[in-house]
């Protein structure tokens, strides 16, 4: 290992590290490092297992399958759950001959389900529209003769007559258009809760009820408030189901991202079994399954390529425009798509392990999660009903004792106005529906946003840390410089450090090793290798004593450094990082590694800063070329020299000072940094990313995945923000419009119809507003 | 007058009491083969008592056509999930600690609650 003067300072930092958070062993993992926790889950279904007694058969002769770690079945369900390694074909063939049939539980089929809701919204959306038409059929008539003639008074026998034959058929509008919220009204009140039934049952009940009173015993109440409110009860049942109708359509729209993620999903795949080329639908693909991709088609399960080479379009998960060159090795992503070559891989995810499903699964949860600036509209929607019922009660108790004649019709109109207008929905609403196109948003991107506290916290970071390595840079460092002392020759020079630093997979030391394979230098032995923490490595090759790292450790073996301390800080200046190589105590050479920018990373960087972010660079680098970086980054300030363990703290210092801070890396080494961060940023390189390190992932290495994951939670936010100012202002003045507080001052009394409209409609505005995010756009780049 | 004055506040008393104030029974989970239904804009049982210190799952069946019971949320279990229109839905719970716990659609118009003791 070597442990070079560089990002990663320490042997501990090394791509080996424990705290790797990433799935890396998920694929079948027969190699050596296996680990309890990369260990594959699989799910049977048995069929044929009669009595308990076959559970202890089965689990053993489960256990009994090489690679199989733990096999635990839920009678109740005839399903085990199996951890391990083992050939899911070796599963079920175990369990074949213990006298038992199996089956793979099939992973959820995401196309099925949706497919399926989308047909049980139509035909819910066909009813409601049928409920529409009714209840307006009634309503319309009767309010035009309403309005026409002013006449809905209840005085001669002939008017109770043909009234109560309106009351009749507008009890069939209530029964066939209006019985859903009655009977959900009941059944909720019997579990002691309210809800949005609740009120249109109450406000519609209680109109057609007065009404029918009029009809029946016209003589109860006085003269003038002889009114009947049929045309309004018809019409109020008709709007709320037409805005229904019409919010259920809406909704589809604002899960047209997740719908577009899971059509990615191939279905059917062409697998090598027993050398012959079978199409199976996915869901039969096994783990270590040989599949055949050809040019143009979808990549079924996630692998890596045993044969062939070909180039990949990931941008639908990645955003990522240009195709990835693939080669045997690589690997490949679920729902990616094959452009040139054919190729074969190896299945090493299925099911919902492969990375698109996890995807999938990460934007469907974090879509219903919900910001923390939803919370105070979900403790008012807890208490909202009730209190409105209250409000309805008391504002027809304040119009019956102080208000003026026909105080028995202004108390029934107010209490079914205030009933009809408040919209718990609108305000239930608000939050979520701009989470889920926010959220979906952000996935078209290739941003994957944990949760709604993520998204919120993410549109108020004010400073971003970036790490160095893999982030602003590609995190491929070249060498790019060898300066040899005196008479050595720069061939043998990076022969021997190329030798001394075979064995290491740290990125500068790969570097070294890369340039040397590639001037087709042969490497020697190395022994008695030994890594000076925090400095360098030291080791014999040739039976010369070989020490290679930086100035510290050169001082403290009193080697003379003479003018290539100069040499080396004018390469740092360059941005390369400067590394002192010594023969025998002696030094021969100084041999600079540079990893360049990403090409992109600049602009973003602009972005960032353009929209009031104080941008701060971390890295492990010497002072100098840290700021060579910085500076051709166009960042402003930088921590350099900055110990891995020592990255967390210095997320701490930024929020001492106040501070929102975003912390973006890649996922590896920097966890603790990402998890003490407001938000963790993990940057990813392609498919193989670490989606359950961070609060935000993004799927390409650009950093304008990181603009556009600001972007789109700041528009998300503000949309939230508008449907909630919305919800709120509707309700606070509504309310007290319906109960009649204007009626003194103005003589304005709401009608119980123009409620039911505002109402209906209140929670349409709401949905159409989140869907105005889906033409939201991250600035051009 | 005054009686309907009375009649008025104690209807007002009653709707406090009968939304608010009232606990209702909780259902027993047995042998974790509870069966929620989700229908007409409720759950039930809505409340459901389960024994602390143990995972246990429970299911759920949606027949309630509305796009609001789409959803299940226990905020404080980190769970959502989405429930499908008749079909059975099996949510895995951890082990909880003694409380209260909450599950709502998105919109908080169906409520429930888990009492773990």
């Amino acid at each position: 290992m070597s442990s070079v003067n560089t990002e990663s300072g320490k042997p501990g930092c090394h791509k080996d590290t424990d705290n790797n958070t990433q799935h890396h062993n998920h694929e079948n993992g027969s190699g050596p490092h296996d680990h309890v926790d990369s260990a594959a889950h699989q799910e049977l279904i048995i069929e044929g297992a009669g009595c308990a007694s076959c559970v202890g058969k089965i689990e053993s002769a489960l256990k009994a399958v090489p690679g199989v770690e733990n096999a635990e079945m839920n009678f109740a369900q005839r399903t085990v759950s199996v951890i391990g390694n083992a050939a899911a074909s070796d599963l079920l063939k175990a369990v074949e001959k213990a006298g038992y049939n199996a089956k793979l539980a099939a992973a959820e089929n995401e196309d099925d389900a949706l497919a399926e809701k989308e047909k049980a919204d139509q035909v819910y959306y066909k009813r409601l529209m049928k409920e529409t038409w009714i209840a307006l059929s009634l309503g319309g008539p009767l309010m035009a003769y309403a309005l026409i003639t002013g006449e809905v008074n209840v005085n001669t026998t002939t008017e109770r007559i043909a009234w109560l034959v309106v009351g009749i058929l507008t009890f069939g509008v209530l029964y066939f258009s209006g019985k859903h919220f009655f009977v959900g009204a009941w059944k909720s009140f019997l579990n002691h809760s309210a809800n949005m039934d609740t009120l249109i049952a109450l406000g519609t009940g209680t109109a057609w009820l007065y009404s029918m009173v009029v009809v029946f015993f016209p003589d109860a109440v006085p003269d003038q408030a002889r009114h009947v409110y049929f045309e309004a009860t018809a019409i109020i049942i008709g709007l709320i189901d037409l805005g229904l109708a019409l919010e259920l359509k809406a909704r589809g729209r604002t899960s047209e991202a997740i719908k577009r993620l899971i059509g990615l999903q191939a279905k059917t795949a062409r697998v090598i079994r027993d050398d012959k080329e079978l199409d199976i639908a996915i869901e039969l693909v096994l783990l270590n399954d040989v599949v055949r991709v050809r040019p143009g088609e979808k990549i079924p399960v996630d692998g890596e390529v045993v044969e062939g080479h070909t180039a990949i379009d990931e941008s639908m998960l990645t955003g990522e425009p240009m195709p990835v060159e693939k080669a045997t090795g690589d690997t490949v992503a679920a729902g990616t798509i094959n452009k040139s070559g054919s190729i074969l891989f190896k299945a090493t995810r299925v099911g919902k392990d492969t990375a698109l499903a996890q995807i999938i699964n990460m934007v469907k949860r974090a879509q219903n999660s919900k910001p923390p600036i939803g919370r105070l509209a979900d403790v008012i929607s807890a208490y909202f009903v009730p209190v409105v019922m209250i409000i309805a009660v008391a504002s027809a108790l304040t119009w019956l004792n102080f208000g003026p004649e026909p105080a028995v019709a202004f108390a029934i109109v107010s209490a079914t106005t205030v009933l009809i207008i408040a919209c718990p929905c609108a305000l239930g609403l608000a939050t979520p529906m701009s989470v889920m196109v926010g959220v979906g948003k952000a996935a078209e991107a290739g941003v994957l946003i944990r949760n709604g506290e993520a998204l919120q916290t993410a549109s108020k970071i004010s400073a971003m840390i970036l790490d160095k390595t893999g982030t602003i840079t590609l995190g491929a460092p070249k060498v790019t410089d060898v300066l040899v002392a005196g008479e050595h020759d720069e061939k043998a020079v990076l022969r021997l450090a190329a030798t001394l630093e075979s064995g290491s997979e740290h990125p500068l030391a790969m570097a070294i090793v890369e340039s040397a394979q590639e001037r087709g230098i042969e490497m020697g032995k190395v022994s008695n290798f030994n890594a000076i923490a925090g400095h360098g490595v030291q080791a014999d090759v040739d039976g010369k004593t070989l020490l290679f790292g930086n100035e510290k450790l050169m001082r403290e073996r009193t080697i003379e450094l003479g003018d290539f301390v100069e040499k080396a800080q004018a390469l740092a200046a360059e941005a390369k990082t400067p590394m002192y190589f010594a023969v025998d105590n002696k030094l021969a050479a100084i041999i600079a590694v540079a990893d360049p920018i990403k090409e992109d990373s600049i602009a973003a960087i602009k972005r960032l800063q353009h929209n009031g972010i104080r941008v701060v660079m971390l890295t492990g680098d010497n002072r100098a070329t840290a700021k060579a970086v910085a500076e051709k980054a166009g960042i402003k300030e930088f921590f350099a020299e900055v110990l891995p363990e020592e990255k967390s703290k210095k997320v701490q210092e930024l929020q001492m000072e106040g501070e929102v801070v975003g912390m973006t890396g890649d996922g590896i080494n920097d966890a603790p940094a990402l998890a003490i961060a407001n938000v963790g940023f993990a940057i990813g390189t392609g498919t193989d990313v670490a989606i359950e390190s961070a609060d935000i992932t993004l799927m390409r290495g650009s950093l304008h995945g990181l603009a556009d994951a600001i972007a789109v939670s700041k528009a998300t936010l503000r949309n939230i923000k508008q449907n909630l100012f919305g919800a709120f202002i509707y309700n606070v003045a509504g309310v007290p419009f319906a109960a009649g507080v204007l009626y003194p001052f103005f003589g304005l009394l709401l009608s119980p119809v123009i409620a039911g409209a505002a109402m209906a409609f209140s929670s349409l505005t709401v949905v159409t507003n989140a869907n105005r995010l889906r033409f939201f756009k991250a600035q051009e780049h | 007058m005054m009686i309907i004055n009375i009649a008025g506040l104690a209807l007002i008393a009653l709707i406090v009491w009968w939304f608010w104030l009232y606990k209702p029974k909780e259902a027993e989970l047995g042998e974790n083969d509870l069966v929620i239904t989700v229908e007409n804009g409720t759950y039930s049982p809505s409340r459901i008592k389960v024994p602390a210190g143990a995972p246990f799952e429970i299911k759920f069946m949606r027949k309630d056509q509305s796009p609001c019971s789409e959803t299940l949320l226990i905020p404080e279990l980190q769970i959502s999930d989405t429930l499908p229109l008749n079909k059975l839905k099996t949510i895995q719970l951890p082990a909880m600690s003694s409380g209260e716990y909450a599950f709502h659609c998105q919109m908080q118009m169906y409520r429930g609650q888990i009492t773990v003791k």
